[in-house]
């Protein structure tokens, strides 16, 4: 039920942003449309804490602008190694401690996100990760993200160097 | 201050194009389907992410900035799974990547979808 109000919330933020009209007959198009698609969510039961993950607002405000700092460094590191040299593309696979299925979905995205690793499976808290070279891969296998993450999940978090999977 | 705007938008927009060129000579250069999929992640991160945000310094306070905004969530929402379903279709057609041992490329195979057909 939480789920479904924020559902609501969020589209009334979404649309007012991208309308910007305040005629009547605008608005209650708006308010069935928002109505409808909070139905519909709801009866494909999509708006749980997987599909909305509302209580992650707060801790996310401290994961991702970490995360656009990871982007950054790791763009630049690419960039270089594109133009200087120093790709070495490799395979690797990272544990996800994260205890359920929504924490390793962010892990995996997370992953892909930063430039220079791509996860490409996973299963059984294993990930399975390309990455392009040594720099990025090794920042992968220090566990920070996998920590941070955690954190963010609200898992208890594992020690480093227990990422070796 | 028009001026200071102008120019902070110069950075950023000039600071994203020379991301998306140096992805696009990556896109070229680089060997694999695996690889290039890197090159292709400079872009659609920092190359459009500066580029918006460069253009939000031109819109200012309005709801204009507010749909740019809702544009750089959407892609970092969506490219890591666009990235993530080419990685597995590449796989599931038996494209594996060129590394050095194979020991890795075997983790790679292993993890190919098992359907119906390839049972």
């Amino acid at each position: 039920m939480t789920q479904a109000i924020a559902l609501a919330a969020a589209l009334t933020a979404f649309w007012v942003l991208l309308s910007g009209y305040w005629l009547p007959l605008i608005i209650i198009l708006g308010v069935a449309s928002i109505l409808l698609c909070v139905f519909i969510a709801h009866r494909l039961d999509v708006c749980d804490h997987e599909g909305h993950p509302v209580h992650l607002t707060i801790p996310g405000l401290w994961y991702f602008p970490w995360l656009v700092k990871e982007i950054v460094v790791s763009n630049i590191t690419v960039a270089k190694a594109i133009l200087f040299g120093g790709v070495r593309p490799q395979v690797l696979r990272v544990k996800a401690s994260q205890s359920d299925e929504l924490g390793q979905t962010v892990y995996a995205n997370s992953i892909t996100l930063t430039p220079g690793t791509v996860s490409i499976d996973v299963a059984d808290n294993v990930i399975t990760v390309h990455a392009i070279m040594d720099d990025t891969a090794d920042g992968l296998r220090t566990g920070e993200m996998d920590q941070k993450v955690c954190k963010l999940m609200g898992d208890p978090v594992p020690e480093s160097g227990s990422v070796k999977a | 201050m028009a001026a200071v705007l102008d120019i902070i938008t110069w950075v950023f927009i000039v600071g994203g194009v020379v991301f998306c060129l140096i992805g696009g000579y990556g896109l070229i250069k680089l060997k694999d389907v695996y690889a290039r999929l890197h090159a292709a992640s400079l872009i659609d991160t920092l190359g459009v992410g500066l580029i918006l945000v460069g253009l939000m310094f031109q819109a200012g306070l309005t709801l204009v900035t507010a749909k740019l905004a809702l544009i750089l969530v959407f892609i970092f929402f969506t490219s890591p799974t666009a990235t993530h379903a080419l990685a597995r279709a590449a796989i599931n057609h038996d494209v594996l990547p060129e590394v050095e041992t194979e020991e890795e490329r075997e983790l790679v195979r292993s993890t190919k979808t098992q359907t119906e057909a390839t049972k």
